[in-house]
């Protein structure tokens, strides 16, 4: 192998971070507490809320609402001039509707604020001992600290802010912002230097030099984004909303024309239903939803544990063609597992378990326990009791092997290339079958790591790279989407081809370095793809930066953090390919509801037309297809349903709709099914439904 | 010929066009052809144009707006001033000021609404120097904005969209004149009129009468009357009178005429964005939606007039009333569903004597936008319009910003699209309001009731989707109808052109994501559902209430739909 024996401890894997298994859901903790659906305290808060976006300022911002706000207040001039009932009822279920789209919104929000006053609490005023220049430590509210200042950490103590270790190391408990309880190695120097303000030191002592102006510190971006304070309008949120305001636009004058049309034909038409007409016409069900969609979807990032900087960046992911994905945590467990011992030279395979079993003894490395373990499995070989004469052989990166000097034996594992320099060293030779073999090994994907007794080479033992369970499926699944998945590894290009192949990826980059990394997602976006990627060194940061989604893990270092556009608060590389999902469903969510929205047109212009000029020719009454009970309870079943779908789909846009991955065609299917032809039925049905009961209340 | 075999003829004489005449229109506007280059230096050296200067959308839209005012201001003059010009030998008048705009709005913009009886009012010269030439010229303009849309679509990160005058030049030269010349010539050939003499008066001696029967040059202007969907006739009664279409096979060689250019663009759309699949599909979504019309409208005719049955008349015939006997009832129905999905507005038939839900078929046609497949160019970049929409609703439903062929729909694209499918039926619902709302408008219409609503909204619908064809019954030739017809006409037409341009730039600029599994598929059956979709919704929304006040309550009159 290149420059290691083992590979040492992968690179930005978190010590303490549990990778999940691929397939298992994530458990939402930390930030995200888990909350029902529907929280009491939030659907509270969510209902007071609901009321205070009445602010015709507020109310400006949504073109479809803002007109059905209008229209309430048309109605309620004309009900107050010619109170009856059916005037009253009108406009109060027009208030109603604006109403439940508030609280759409204010439901939505209502979770991020819950999450974001959790966060507010750790924020509480934290003492920070401030190293001043001559060394002297000053007390100062952890406010008051600004870019450069250093101070100093001991056990017990909460850091102020972020900052970067530049002395010593320490274990640190994250969990009040990751939520996981296992504490994690922070030290000064490489890239597991950083640390967040609001975490606690739990051993040692370290100064951290601060790298965050007051109220820019990674919680308060935590906050301001749970909080939703500085939400803007996504690019496709805004084509959207346009889309909307086209659709209300031209709604206008289709309902105003008919004043003068139906004066034309004799008939007297009230504003009421004109004003009722045109709200159940403009697209009030995707209007009402749509700030609610995107503030749920960020909010099930939030869920996972992923910080997503701006929702332009959750968009992004649902866009992304190019995944690139780190081979070790993302694609590999990581640790490389002992897999078999092929002797060479007519050695026997047990004579190689018992060497390689000798040489390990002493290896606490993962690596190094996995090799006892087969020996054990394979050849009964048990950990034996060393004798009093030994030493252990350390790793070195200039030996490139290990082992032990035991009873006048010499047994070295390691890099084939090392362990047969010092076996010439002892006098011996390399038998004729070692280079095939640690080929073939090597071809395989594995790592050879030569075994040698003194001059004697006496096989090679197989460390294999395990595949995580199902991460085959997932990238089936990636594919079926349309995304490549990029396997990014420091291997040579033969191990990278083997696992790559069988992790069934699309394509590797081998003997990766940050600027092939870079090159890589360049040549990618020239040709009008978009690339996600994760992250955690600083010489990551420059490809963050650059890649369209880029999600620095927690652990990572500052500048990581900066430059990608999401952050993992679990950093597990493997959850870029649920924030693909995510983002995904979002949209889905979006033009699913949009198309439910337009198609629900249909039955409430087979309500409401008849209705309108059934007194003056009485033969449209044919068109009244649904046999409503009479033209003021068709027009009030419309307005009804038409405010109740709102209600009824607030679930679906807090959840986000269902989504499977799989070709785009299928999902179309499904959805045009579900909400375009699902959307003209349901209708039909309903307002029927609500007729029904209207007549039973004998209200008309 | 039976119907049957009319439409199979017609079938395979278009589909054999809609392959060789798409591919030659996308080699004529990606300059492949060369043979009349010595006619086209000339050309451009009068315009005083650099044909291999390109222009961005800006300076096209700027080109096709001057273009356009001046002929409007051409057409204009000729028509006030024809009393004192030559090739007049009928002597007949200068035209007056509210017609004359009218007319002049309506040659331009490709709609031939025509609020005169052309034999009565109209010069040889006015004619031929100034309504037939806007009929080669108008559809050219139609032509350049859908091929400088389609190059939105072929090109990447580009800053220019072509150059208007060099593919207004070109669609004439290579492809309006040699074949409204070619199909003149068969016109002439089947009888149809050809002369600059005047009026020929005949005595019928059996009978005693002495008639005059008007004449001119009527064979020429006929083909590209078609051939450009114009639909300006020479006579008032459009292609009812025999020395405009002469026989059957005229019938049939207009229908033909009318729909070869807009199907076949859909090819040139295919070939020069590189995925004929892509052009097949939107030509699918026009000739099913075309189809589903042609169908329902032979069969609303074919079935008689539900007054007729209801005054306990056997009808063996169909609904023959105001029907040219020589074509019959179906034969009509498919020439005026023809005529009026394609911006044509030609007649063989009075519309007005359709059956309820006959004349619902024709009205409905155009209400949708003039895309099945509507005018020449026109449809194309109409259908375009209404594509980009689609795509939009149905990307965001696989959760993917929309791309339609590789160029992503983003808020700007959303914007022209969505003002350009918007503007037609605002300003027809607008205007018709204004005109039942008000005396000028409301003494237009001669029946009452929701017949002479209809009216009223046919009128305004055909003039604002440049179709042109006249239900009847409107008295259209007031200074009310002329002038608001005037602004319906040019805002139908460059209030789309101009969004269609902008969307043009904003494509062409934009590189293009490369297809991959997850791409939104533009080019099946499911986008053909979905663009049809969205041609009916928003045509069907925006209508319905018009509709039902219109034919759709005549018809329930009768007791049934059918």
């Amino acid at each position: 192998m290149d420059n290691t024996e083992m590979g040492g401890s992968p690179r930005g894997a978190a010590t303490a971070v549990a990778t999940n298994a691929p397939t298992e859901p994530t458990i939402a903790h930390g930030v995200a507490e888990a909350r029902s659906l529907f929280d009491r305290e939030i659907l509270g808060q969510a209902l007071g809320g609901s009321f205070k976006k009445f602010d015709p300022r507020v109310q400006i911002k949504n073109p479809v609402m803002f007109v059905v706000l209008i229209g309430s207040v048309i109605t309620l001039i004309e009900a107050i001039k010619h109170p009856d009932t059916f005037n009253w009822s009108i406009t109060i279920w027009l208030f109603l509707t604006v109403l439940f789209a508030n609280f759409a919104e204010a439901m939505a929000e209502g979770r991020g604020k819950a999450q974001a006053d959790t966060l507010r609490k750790m924020r509480s005023e934290t003492e920070a001992r401030k190293l001043g220049a001559d060394g002297t430590e000053i007390k100062v509210a952890a406010a008051e600290l600004v870019r450069g200042d250093l101070v100093v950490c001991e056990a017990g103590d909460l850091i102020p802010s972020d900052g970067e270790i530049v002395e010593g190391v320490a274990s640190v408990d994250e969990s009040a912002i990751t939520g996981e309880s296992a504490p994690v190695i922070r030290e000064s120097g490489g890239d597991r230097s950083a640390v967040t303000g609001g975490t606690k030191v739990l051993s040692d002592r370290i100064v951290v030099r601060i790298t965050a102006e007051p109220g820019h510190t990674f919680l308060d971006r935590m906050i301001t984004l749970v909080e939703g304070a500085n939400r803007q309008k996504t690019p496709n949120e805004i084509a959207l909303t346009i889309l909307l305001a086209v659709l209300t636009i031209v709604f206008l004058p289709v309902v105003v024309a008919l004043q003068p049309f139906g004066v034309y034909a004799g008939a007297t038409v009230s504003v009421v239903i004109l004003v009722a007409l045109l709200v159940c016409l403009i697209p009030t069900t995707i209007g009402a939803l749509l700030s609610a969609i995107g503030i749920a979807g960020m909010d099930r990032l939030v869920q996972k544990n992923v910080l997503a900087m701006s929702g332009r960046a959750v968009e992004a992911a649902g866009d992304v063609q190019t995944l690139l994905l780190d081979k070790t945590g993302t694609i590999t467990l990581g640790n490389r597992q002992a897999s078999g011992f092929f002797p060479v030279d007519g050695h026997t395979e047990e004579e190689v378990a018992d060497a390689a079993q000798l040489a390990s003894l002493a290896d606490e490395t993962p690596e190094g326990r996995s090799i006892v373990v087969l020996a054990k499995e394979r050849f009964g070989i048990r950990e034996r009791e060393l004798s009093v004469e030994h030493t252990f052989v350390p790793f070195t990166a200039t030996t490139r092997m290990s082992g032990l000097d035991v009873d006048g034996r010499q047994i070295r594992k390691g890099a084939a290339e090392s362990v047969k320099t010092w076996a010439a060293e002892q006098g011996g030779s390399a038998p004729p079958d070692l280079d095939e073999t640690v080929d073939r090994i090597a071809r395989a994907g594995s790592t050879p790591l030569v075994v040698a007794e003194g001059p004697v080479i006496l096989g090679v033992i197989e460390l294999k790279d395990v595949v995580k369970q199902g991460i085959q499926e997932r990238f089936a699944e990636m594919r079926s989407m349309g995304i490549r998945t990029v396997m990014i590894t420091g291997d040579n290009p033969l191990t990278a081809a083997a696992i790559a192949q069988e992790a069934g990826v699309d394509d590797y980059l081998a003997e990766a370095t940050p600027e092939t990394k870079m090159e890589l997602i360049k040549a990618e976006q020239e040709g009008g793809k978009l690339v996600a990627m994760t992250g955690d060194g600083t010489n990551d940061a420059p490809a963050l930066a650059q890649a369209d989604v880029g999600v620095a893990m927690n652990t990572g270092t500052t500048a990581a953090k900066e430059a990608g556009n999401m952050v993992d608060l679990d950093s597990n590389p493997t959850k870029l390919i649920d924030v693909v999902e995510i983002g995904k469903q979002l949209l889905i969510t979006r033009g699913s509801l949009t198309t439910f929205s337009i198609a629900n047109d249909v039955a409430k212009y087979f309500a409401i037309i008849p209705a309108l000029f059934v007194a003056t020719y009485p033969q449209l009454n044919a068109l009244n297809v649904m046999k409503l009970h009479s033209p003021e309870s068709a027009v009030l079943s419309a307005v009804i349903f038409n405010a109740l779908v709102i209600v009824a789909l607030i679930p679906l846009a807090l959840r986000g709709v269902k989504f499977r991955p799989t070709s785009s065609a299928a999902i179309l299917r499904r959805n045009v099914w579900i909400y375009g032809v699902g959307g003209i039925i349901v209708p039909f049905i309903f307002i029927k439904l609500i007729d029904l009961v209207l007549t039973a209340l004998h209200a008309y | 010929m039976g119907f049957f075999w009319t439409i199979v003829v017609l079938v395979i004489a278009l589909g054999i066009s809609w392959r060789y005449l798409g591919s030659y229109m996308a080699a004529v506007f990606e300059g492949r052809v060369h043979f009349l280059a010595w006619a086209e230096r000339p050309v451009y050296k009068a315009l005083g144009t650099d044909p291999e200067q390109e222009q961005t959308w800006k300076r096209y839209a700027g080109s096709l707006v001057i273009f356009s005012a001046v002929s409007i201001l051409i057409t204009y003059v000729i028509l006030r001033v024809q009393g004192h010009l030559f090739l007049n030998p009928q002597h007949q008048v200068s035209v007056g000021p509210a017609l004359s705009w009218n007319t002049a709005a309506s040659f331009v913009t490709n709609t031939n609404w025509q609020n005169y009886g052309g034999e009565s009012t109209m010069s040889y010269f006015s004619q031929m120097g100034a309504l037939t030439v806007q009929q080669f010229v108008s559809p050219a303009v139609g032509i350049a904005v859908a091929i400088a849309l389609v190059r939105g679509f072929s090109r990447r990160k580009s800053a220019t969209i072509g150059n208007f005058w060099v593919d207004i030049t070109r669609c004439m030269l290579y492809i309006l004149l040699p074949a409204a010349f070619l199909a003149g010539i068969i016109f002439v050939g089947q009888g149809a009129v050809q002369t600059l003499a005047g009026t020929v008066t005949v005595h019928d001696s059996l009978n005693g009468v002495t008639q005059t029967i008007p004449r001119g040059p009527v064979g020429f202007m006929e083909a590209i009357k078609q051939l450009g969907t114009n639909g300006g006739g020479f006579m008032n009664v459009n292609s009812a009178h025999p020395f405009e279409n002469p026989t059957g096979f005229t019938n049939w060689l207009s229908i033909f005429l009318l729909l070869v250019i807009p199907f076949a663009l859909t090819y040139t759309f295919g070939k020069m964005v590189g995925s004929i699949r892509h052009g097949a599909a939107l030509l699918a979504a026009m000739v099913i939606i075309f189809g589903v019309w042609v169908g329902f409208s032979s069969y609303a005719e074919h079935q008689g007039n539900p007054a007729v049955a209801v005054a306990g008349i056997h009808q063996t015939t169909g609904n023959t009333e105001g029907k040219e006997v020589r074509f019959g009832d179906t034969s009509s129905a498919l020439f005026g569903v023809s005529s009026t999905n394609t911006s044509t507005g030609s007649a063989d038939a009075s519309y007005d004597s359709f059956t309820p839900i006959g004349g619902f078929g024709l009205l409905t046609g155009m209400m949708l936008g003039e895309v099945t497949p509507g005018g020449t160019g026109s449809g194309l970049y109409t259908i375009l319009i209404y594509a980009v929409i689609a795509v939009f609703i149905g990307g965001l439903m696989i959760g993917r910003t929309p791309e339609y062929l590789g160029k992503k729909i983003q808020a700007k694209e959303v914007k022209l699209a969505g003002l350009g499918a918007l503007v037609m039926p605002m300003i027809v619902l607008i205007l018709t309001a204004i005109a039942v709302s008000i005396h000028a408008g409301r003494a237009g219409p001669l029946n009452a009731g929701p017949h002479g609503f209809t009216e009223i909204l046919y009128g305004l619908t055909s003039q604002g989707n440049n179709n042109g064809s006249a239900f009847g019954g409107l008295t259209g030739n007031t200074t009310f109808y002329n002038v608001v017809g005037g602004i319906d006409m040019l805002i139908g037409r460059f209030a789309i052109m101009i969004p269609a341009l902008a969307l043009a730039g904003s494509l062409a600029a934009k590189g293009v994501v490369p297809e991959s599994l997850g791409t939104f598929r533009t080019d099946n059956g499911m986008f053909v559902g979905l663009v049809i979709g969205v041609i009916i919704i928003i045509g069907g929304l925006t209508f319905f209430p018009a509709i039902s006040l219109g034919p759709i309550v005549e018809q329930l009159s009768h007791g049934k739909f059918f």
